[in-house]
């Protein structure tokens, strides 16, 4: 393991909850519903952090609590009851209702989970219930989704067919990519968690091989191990060199040769690297500070640092799973230096102190940074473009280098005016 | 327990932060878990604001639920204090801190500061963002003025005659968030100034806690959004006895009546009365020859109390259109939305639920839709033209340019914004008559884009398919074909009408004579 320095941040956090990746959740399977159980701050919340104002009747929504809910559980579950009654009334399509925790559901001890099973029995055949927790009190915006795959787990029958199962949503023009180069390779059985329709999970067992798509998925892990699935170990497949490395242990597992791997990509890799140049000339010798939000960061600053050529400053993350990560921190220059969690005030310090050319941040903190003169790239970002893949590395790239064209060109003087 | 798929407001204390975030010298300490921290994006995004919300947020997360959260409480005051010195602490809860009961009020009045502080409890499981503003501007404004209210005599607003200097007025209610409150202020600013009134303090846009204390040193108080401002100005009048005014200057009319009641209640002579007729070009744009086709129009209104009132006046007074809907989400302004509603005939539609006002439009079918982003998208979605007059807040309605509501420059921002989306209408119908030209080319996109397509699934669907409609009666080929040469805007309507007739007389088959028919029953 390269000499990376760890550091423990704790105080103010600026970041999302896990309710926020409902917005890709509910676009990855489309015949699933997000009821979210908590209050009007959460309803709120995701609508904002969409970004975008609904544009159809959404596959999301939240069961508001009131204050006569907070005065009886016993009336909670009832009005829950109806709420969902009326629900599944109205939207007769839904085959899978996700029942989200938040954090007043979580502080008054709604127990979800059984309403989940009396609901399971009386939709039987028609609708599947599953209840996680999306709250903020136990989880950063991408572990919503960590919450929900872990639920789905029990649901997905078993099987000893040998298969190689890819972990964590995808967009999906990356994962028909995926598939395509592994059937190249000559792996035929390959299946997608989530799945594209919530009703075809796929099955698992001892002869499945989980290559994970990302890095923020430690539960799901923990519990397909415990399914008897073996996790490759392997970095991210974010960049050139994280989707070669992810090839090649893929193709280990299956016990396919290194030469067929370079075979297969090779010609990937050389156009792929050529696409690059032009981001790189931008982004070399830049410095770089990443805020924590998506748990992307530490893969990401890899692939700015070995394929872009940027300086960095400080990687911060909400969580590290050092045993997940330890591919990419193996990867990392040495005396990087990582900050788990977050004090926002000391850290925004520190960026201040260390003068950086790029922040990787949260929406909250983008423009005032930027009206500092310091420039920014929001993180939601990597969590809703097509970033994965030897094929996205030059798009991955010039997500962090637009900005720092789009300075170049408005402080150039290239045209004079007569 | 209430299913939202999409709500107008947020929580009251996301109003809060819109009091701390408008104000300076001022810090909110918020007991709130992490996933709150997304409101500071409603801010730096939807406002493009270059500096943070002046919020601390607690972040407590659930392993500190069985340890000590009003550790954690006074920790981040403490800090908040330290780094960012303000000179008045706003302190309170978001909804799950309200649940454990730390009360971080009473900690912070505990913890020996030298500066004022308000305590904010505002009950997240019954009450929203207006509120909270209001009830956050009424407790600032309370605090630090409550010392003066013994020694200071009632305020007359003829004050100003006694002291030998022009009269002060206090401008109440803008805030960030609001809608065009930016330019709102400037406007109003000039009017009263042009009529020889001074603006003492505007609250709480750009003011700060001593900004507050001086809110005394002017006679009268412009409430300028009730949803902000008039519980502040009511107890204003209450223990100072100032008065204040009741007038939204939004329109040409409200305006001219605003500017009266400000110089009765000051008791300034207003020499210019007619001149305030010609200010604004909307009284002339709107009664010049070229504006006839408005006269009738069909407008249906939702929005925020002030804006969807202020708004039907115009519509029906100002413009010649005939409103065929209106309703609130504010449910304080209820009361007057349903009176307003009243005087114009139709019934008010008073919810948070957008998927309601989708429905009460489709019924209303009307020509124009005024409302707030949402019916911008439900209005698109049934190929009508719509204008936005009411937060929420989009990026769009904080424009670059000079861009009012209220005042002269804002009725003439009012006539541009709600005709020329009626014009791009006519446009639309334009392409429709002339689709079946060999000149046309198809695929042609009009300003309603590709989701406009009503007219077309309409035909289709009457070519194909629906036939026969809910109620069994059959819709034969020359009463289709008469249907699609009714100007789209219209058409559902004259085929609601006709089927009403149909039933009425009990005619099972619609001919094209029975759409002329049911045309001269319901004329």
């Amino acid at each position: 393991m390269s000499k990376v320095e760890f550091n423990k941040e704790t105080g103010p956090r600026e970041v999302f909850c896990g309710l926020t990746s409902i917005v890709w959740l509910h676009r990855r399977m489309p015949d699933a519903f997000f009821l979210v159980v908590g209050s009007r701050t959460c309803a709120h919340l995701i609508q904002s952090a969409a970004g975008v104002m609904i544009f159809a009747e959404p596959r999301f929504g939240t069961a508001i609590l009131e204050e006569k809910d907070l005065a009886g559980l016993a009336d909670a579950h009832e009005e829950l009851d109806r709420v969902v009654n009326d629900l599944i009334a109205r939207r007769p399509e839904i085959k899978t209702l996700f029942l989200v925790g938040s954090c007043p559901s979580e502080v008054i001890k709604l127990d979800l989970a059984t309403v989940a099973e009396k609901l399971n029995k009386r939709f039987l055949g028609q609708v599947r219930f599953v209840n996680y927790s999306g709250s903020g009190i136990e989880t950063t915006f991408t572990q919503g989704e960590d919450g929900a795959l872990k639920a789905l787990i029990p649901l997905m029958e078993s099987s000893n067919a040998e298969k190689l199962l890819l972990v964590g949503t995808l967009a999906n023009n990356v994962e028909d990519r995926f598939k395509k180069i592994f059937r190249n390779l000559g792996i035929s059985n390959i299946e997608s968690f989530p799945p594209r329709q919530s009703t075809e999970l796929p099955k698992i067992g001892k002869n499945t091989k989980v290559l994970l798509t990302q890095p923020y998925l430690s539960d799901t892990v923990r519990d397909l191990k415990h399914r008897g699935c073996e996790i490759i170990s392997a970095p991210f497949p974010l960049g050139i060199e994280g989707s070669t490395k992810w090839f090649l242990a893929a193709a280990k597992a299956f016990n396919i040769s290194e030469l067929k791997v370079h075979e297969i990509i090779s010609p990937l890799i050389n156009r792929s690297k050529l696409a690059l140049e032009s981001h790189k000339e931008i982004l070399k010798g830049k410095r770089l500070f990443l805020l924590p939000e998506s748990q992307l960061e530490i893969s990401l600053a890899r692939f700015l640092h070995n394929e872009c050529e940027m300086d960095l400053i400080e990687v911060g993350t909400p969580y590290l799973n050092k045993d997940l990560m330890k591919e990419e921190i193996n990867l990392l220059p040495d005396n990087t230096k990582i900050v788990e969690g977050q004090h926002v005030e000391k850290q925004l310090d520190r960026v201040r102190d260390s003068n950086p050319d790029l922040v990787v941040c949260g929406m909250g903190l983008a423009n005032p940074l930027e009206a500092e003169g310091i420039s920014t790239k929001w993180s939601i970002e990597m969590v809703f473009s097509p970033i994965h893949g030897i094929d996205q590395a030059a798009d991955l790239a010039g997500l962090f280098s637009k900005p720092l064209r789009r300075n170049q060109i408005l402080t150039s003087k290239t045209l004079v005016t007569h | 327990m209430e299913l939202t798929l999409w709500t107008y407001e947020g929580p009251p204390h996301v109003g809060a932060m819109r009091i701390a975030s408008s104000m300076k010298d001022i810090h909110y300490v918020l007991h709130a878990p992490q996933g709150d921290t997304y409101a500071d994006l409603l801010f730096t995004m939807i406002e493009r604001r270059g500096q943070r919300p002046p919020v601390t947020y607690t972040t407590f997360q659930a392993r500190d639920l069985g340890g000590d959260t009003a550790e954690l409480v006074k920790k981040s005051i403490k800090e908040a204090v330290e780094r960012f010195k303000p000179k008045t602490l706003l302190v309170g809860e978001s909804c799950t801190a309200e649940l454990i009961q730390d009360q971080p009020g009473a900690l912070a009045k505990g913890m020996g500061f030298d500066m004022p502080i308000v305590n904010l409890e505002l009950p997240a499981y019954s009450k929203k963002e207006n509120w909270g503003a209001s009830e956050t501007f009424y407790q600032l404004t309370r605090t630090l003025l409550k010392e003066k209210v013994s020694s200071s005599e009632k305020i007359s607003p003829l004050r100003w005659k006694e002291l030998g200097r022009r009269p002060k007025v206090n401008i109440l209610g803008p805030s960030l968030l609001g809608f065009r409150c930016r330019d709102d202020v400037i406007e109003i600013q000039r009017i009263l100034s042009e009529q020889g009134i001074d603006t003492n303090v505007v609250a709480p846009l750009g003011a700060s806690p001593s900004d507050i204390e001086r809110l005394i040193d002017a006679e009268v108080n412009i409430c300028l959004y009730q949803e902000i401002a008039e519980a502040s100005c009511e107890w204003l009048r209450r223990n100072f006895g100032m008065e204040y005014t009741n007038t939204i200057p939004i329109g040409i009319k409200n305006t001219i009546e605003f500017v009266n009641e400000v110089h009765n209640k000051l008791d300034l002579p207003l020499t210019n009365k007619e001149e305030l007729e010609n200010k604004s070009k909307l009284p002339w744009y709107s009664k010049s020859v070229d504006s006839n086709y408005l006269t009738g129009k069909r407008v249906f209104i939702f929005g925020d109390g002030t804006h969807a009132i202020a708004a039907a006046k115009i519509a029906k007074e100002e413009l010649g259109f005939e409103v065929v809907g209106l309703g609130t989400y504010s449910r304080e302004m209820a009361r007057q939305v349903r009176a307003t509603a009243k005087d114009l005939n139709v019934e008010a539609l008073i919810t948070n639920n957008y998927l309601e006002v989708e429905d009460a439009m489709k019924k209303a079918s009307p020509e124009l839709v005024l409302g707030t982003q949402m019916e911008r998208h439900s209005a698109k979605r049934l190929g009508i033209p719509c204008s936005v007059i009411s937060t929420p807040m989009h990026v769009q309605d904080v424009p670059a340019r000079y861009s009012p509501q209220m005042g002269w420059e804002g009725a003439n921002v009012i006539f541009d914004d709600w005709v020329h989306p009626l014009m791009m209408g006519l446009e639309e119908h334009l392409i429709d008559m002339f689709k079946h030209d060999f000149e046309f080319v198809d695929g042609h996109q009009s300003h309603l884009g590709h989701t406009a397509t009503q007219t077309k699934d309409f035909l289709n669907s009457y070519e194909n398919k629906e036939k026969i409609s809910k109620e069994g009666i059959i819709w034969t080929e020359s009463g289709r074909a008469e249907l699609t040469k009714v100007p789209f805007f219209v058409r559902g309507k004259v085929k609601t009408n006709t089927e009403k007739y149909a039933i009425l007389r009990g005619i099972p088959e619609i001919s094209d004579e029975t759409l002329y028919d049911a045309k001269a029953y319901f004329s």
